[in-house]
Parts: structure tokens; C-alpha cells; sequence
């Protein structure tokens, strides 16, 4: 369960968050929308610990991710986070990207690893590239990369944070059908996205953030069919045109 | 024993000069990269407000005329801290230092050439700040780094020529000696230049092989 109780946030004198809570169980998807800068973003490099928050706390499973005595490193094993930019390592092959954390952190054998790693790969459709460098990739087939990269740490929880958005149109149907897919197998997922067909169809619970307030948060019928804060009206009749 | 032509013998001491130019090389390139690598990190580290002690410090490496550095730390070495060193290991300290602080700057560079949202992925990953740095940065760095490394160890080569004034009797020092008794100055210069280049082409072309191999991904 992540739970995020009254978390501040700024930057400078910018304050992006102001005061979220919001709990997460186990299985649930919940997606995060809203226009930029409404601190959708921020809010999960806050989850895994990337960020620093100012006030409130977020708990992982009870463990309190920004206490001093937490061991991030451990930490973020559980909870896996894809990126809007797919951040590759590009000096190693597809295989190789998704072998070295659960070599070097989790302490596997190469074999072990790139058993498991396959199966990632495999499983997002990317069984045949395993030798290829990441530069030789579309943008859409690093992405699911990416997030057969953050699965082959067996995480808990995974935060997508606007994977689809920097990707080419036709790019991006494959990559929301990968989330779909997790979806589906009950992985316990935080999304930010800007496609709100895709919100609609797989989420257990939408929210809409409003200039580092969540303005809004309830099942996607309800907050798509009938949104009850005017903002959220606002923002997706501007969505719609 | 004097001879006025060019003999065997005179090949094989031009040869042990190529050798001594080659032997302060290795040496300090070595010394001077570990120290680089050092001093780099905590450059990138630190920052420059926090560094700036560090930074200084290289600055005057770095300005300083290698000929003055190489007198000032020979007359300060041995005769006021009177340490009794050889002209050897001064040179050999210097120029590590003149390395390590041309090479800190190349180090710093190549790790703010990797971008911080790759780092972050690696992170995120839970990998530890070292893993990052070793698995990540390290050979994503090297990467670029590694046409300026390759430049500087050249540039140190040939700078090592300096030494002489310390009493080490390397490539360009052995070849006045033979100038002073043969008086074929074109002669020995062309045949020194030579050995410079016959030192000089395998690490460029190293390098060039390096950079080649790495394109590929």
C-alpha cells in the first residue's frame, strides 16, 4: 500500500505540491491527470525518493520513504518507475540494460538474470532485440524497454510518468497496450498521462490535479462522466477539442 | 670516442633517451590520470563554490610554464624540504600533477556529458551511488572523454622533453648531446622527431580504434 498523507512540495519559491493525500492499494491502478506544472509529475519522483518533500510523509508498505533511516536503494527496489524520456543506457545492449540492476543490486548470477530478463523482454514484445544497442531502437520499443527493465526488478508498485508523451502517434498505441497488459495482470500501478481514452479504460480510480491540489479523485465514470469540480470540467472539455 | 659519424652506438643511446621520454610518460600519465580521475569527481562533486581550494590549486598547474614548475619544485624538493630526490622522480611528480590537473577538468567534463535523467534511471533501479558511477557514468564518460585523454597524454609526451632541466636525459636531451659532438643538428632532429612519432602513432591510433569501436552502439 502507498500511502501519501499531506505531502508539500516547492521548488524555490514555487510550491508544487500543496498538502496531496492519496492511498494506493495493493492491485489498484489509479491515474494521475491535469494540465503541466499541476505537480503530477513531481508527486512520483516524491513517491520513490528521487525528490525530497518539504512537510507530510509518503509510506511504502509502513516504511516512510524520506526518514533518514531508510534505505532508498532498498526501497526503490519495490517500486519501479518508468520516465517520460526513456533514459536507456545506451553503451549497453537490450539485454544487458535490463541484466545489470538485478546483477549488481539484487546480486544475481548473469545466467539467473538474463533468464528472468528475457522473460521481460519476451513479454513486452522484445524478444528478438536483445542483442541490439538501444540507439538502434524506435522510441516506443525503448520505452517497453524501459519498462521491462524496471519489471525484471519483480517491483510491487510501478509509476509511469507520461511514457507515451514523448513518443512519435503511432508509437505510442504499443506502449499503452504493454501498460494495459500489466494492468490486467494486477500490478499495482500510479500513472501521469495525457491519453485519457487509455485512463478511462484501465483505471480503478482517476485523479485530476489542479495547480498542486488534487482537485478531484473517484472512479473514471464518475470523474470522466460526471466531474464535479468545475476545473475538472474545464480541463476535459479542453482535452476533448 | 669521437667519432664524428653517425654509429650504432649513437642509435642505441638516442633509443635509451626514447626509452627515459617513455618511461616519465607512462609513469606520470598513469599517476597523473588516477589523480585526475580524483580530483575530477570531487571537482563534479562538490561544486565549484565548494571546490574552489581544489580548483585553485590545478589553476596553477595548469598556468604555470612546465620549465618553471619543473625548476621552483626541484629547488624546493631538495634543497628546502632537502628530501634528496632524484631528478627522475621530481620530473615524475611534476608532470603527474601537470596531468592530474589538465586531466581533472577532462574527468569533470565527461561525467556532466551524461545526462542526469539517465542517471536518475539508474537510480531509480535502485542501484547504489557508486553502482551508478561505476556501471553508468564511468564507461558512458570514458566515451566522451576520451579524444581530450588521448590528446593529453600526447601533449604530455612530448612536454616530458622538459625534464632535462631536472638532469634526466631523455629523448630531445640525448639528441643535443649528439648535436654538441656530431654538429648535424637537421640530421639528429629529424632522426628524433622520428622516435617521437614511432612513440606517439600507436596510442593515437589506439585511440582512434577505441572510438571507432565504440560508435557501434
Amino acid at each position: 500500500m502507498i500511502e501519501i498523507e499531506h505531502v508539500r512540495k516547492s521548488f524555490g519559491q514555487l510550491e508544487v505540491l500543496k498538502g496531496i493525500d492519496l492511498t494506493v492499494s495493493k492491485g489498484e491502478v489509479v491515474t494521475i491527470i491535469g494540465g503541466s506544472g499541476s505537480g503530477k509529475s513531481t508527486l512520483l519522483t516524491c513517491i520513490n525518493g528521487l525528490e525530497p518533500i518539504d512537510s507530510g510523509r509518503i509510506l511504502i508498505d509502513g516504511t516512510e520513504v524520506h526518514a533518514k533511516s531508510t534505505d532508498l536503494n532498498k526501497l526503490r527496489r519495490k517500486v519501479g518507475i518508468v520516465f517520460q524520456q526513456w533514459n536507456a543506457f545506451p553503451h549497453l545492449t537490450v539485454l544487458e540494460n535490463v541484466t545489470l540492476a538485478p546483477r549488481k543490486v539484487l546480486g544475481m548470477s548473469r545466467a539467473q538474470a538474463e533468464e528472468i530478463a528475457v522473460r521481460q523482454l519476451t513479454h513486452v514484445g522484445l524478444g528478438d532485440k536483445l542483442k541490439t544497442y538501444p540507439g538502434r531502437l524506435s522510441g516506443g520499443q525503448q520505452q517497453r524497454m524501459a519498462i521491462a527493465r524496471a519489471l525484471a526488478m519483480s517491483p510491487e508498485y510501478m509509476l509511469f510518468d507520461e511514457v507515451t508523451s514523448a513518443l512519435d502517434p503511432q508509437l505510442v498505441g504499443e506502449v499503452l497496450d504493454t501498460l494495459k497488459m500489466l494492468a490486467q495482470e494486477g500490478m499495482t500501478m500510479i500513472l501521469v498521462t495525457h491519453e485519457m481514452a487509455f485512463a478511462r479504460d484501465v483505471s480503478d480510480r482517476v485523479a485530476f490535479f489542479h495547480q498542486g491540489v488534487m482537485a478531484e479523485i473517484g472512479p473514471p465514470q464518475q470523474i470522466f462522466g460526471d466531474p464535479q469540480h468545475p476545473e475538472t470540467r474545464k480541463f476535459l472539455s479542453s482535452t476533448r477539442q | 670516442m669521437f667519432d664524428t659519424a653517425l654509429t650504432t652506438a649513437d642509435f642505441v643511446f638516442l633509443a635509451k633517451g626514447a626509452g627515459m621520454t617513455i618511461v616519465v610518460t607512462i609513469i606520470s600519465v598513469i599517476a597523473g590520470t588516477i589523480l585526475g580521475i580524483v580530483f575530477g569527481v570531487i571537482r563534479y562533486q562538490l561544486g565549484a563554490i565548494w571546490a574552489a581550494p581544489l580548483i585553485f590549486v590545478l589553476d596553477i598547474f595548469r598556468s604555470i610554464p612546465l620549465l618553471i614548475q619543473l625548476v621552483l619544485a626541484n629547488a624546493f624538493l631538495g634543497t628546502i624540504l632537502r628530501l634528496n630526490m632524484s631528478g627522475f622522480t621530481v620530473a615524475c611528480i611534476v608532470l603527474s600533477m601537470y596531468t592530474a590537473a589538465y586531466c581533472a577538468e577532462i574527468v569533470r567534463g565527461g561525467i556532466e556529458a551524461v545526462p542526469v535523467t539517465t542517471r536518475r534511471a539508474a537510480r531509480s533501479l535502485g542501484m547504489s551511488w557508486g553502482q551508478d558511477m561505476r556501471e553508468i557514468v564511468l564507461p558512458l564518460a570514458t566515451r566522451v572523454a576520451l579524444p581530450s585523454w588521448i590528446g593529453l597524454a600526447l601533449g604530455v609526451m612530448k612536454d616530458s622533453a622538459l625534464v632535462y632541466v631536472v638532469q634526466v636525459t631523455e629523448l630531445l636531451r640525448s639528441t643535443q648531446i649528439l648535436i654538441t659532438r656530431l654538429q648535424e643538428p637537421l640530421l639528429l632532429l629529424m632522426i628524433c622527431g622520428a622516435f617521437y612519432f614511432v612513440i606517439s602513432f600507436p596510442l593515437a591510433r589506439f585511440g582512434g580504434y577505441l572510438e571507432k569501436r565504440w560508435s557501434n552502439d
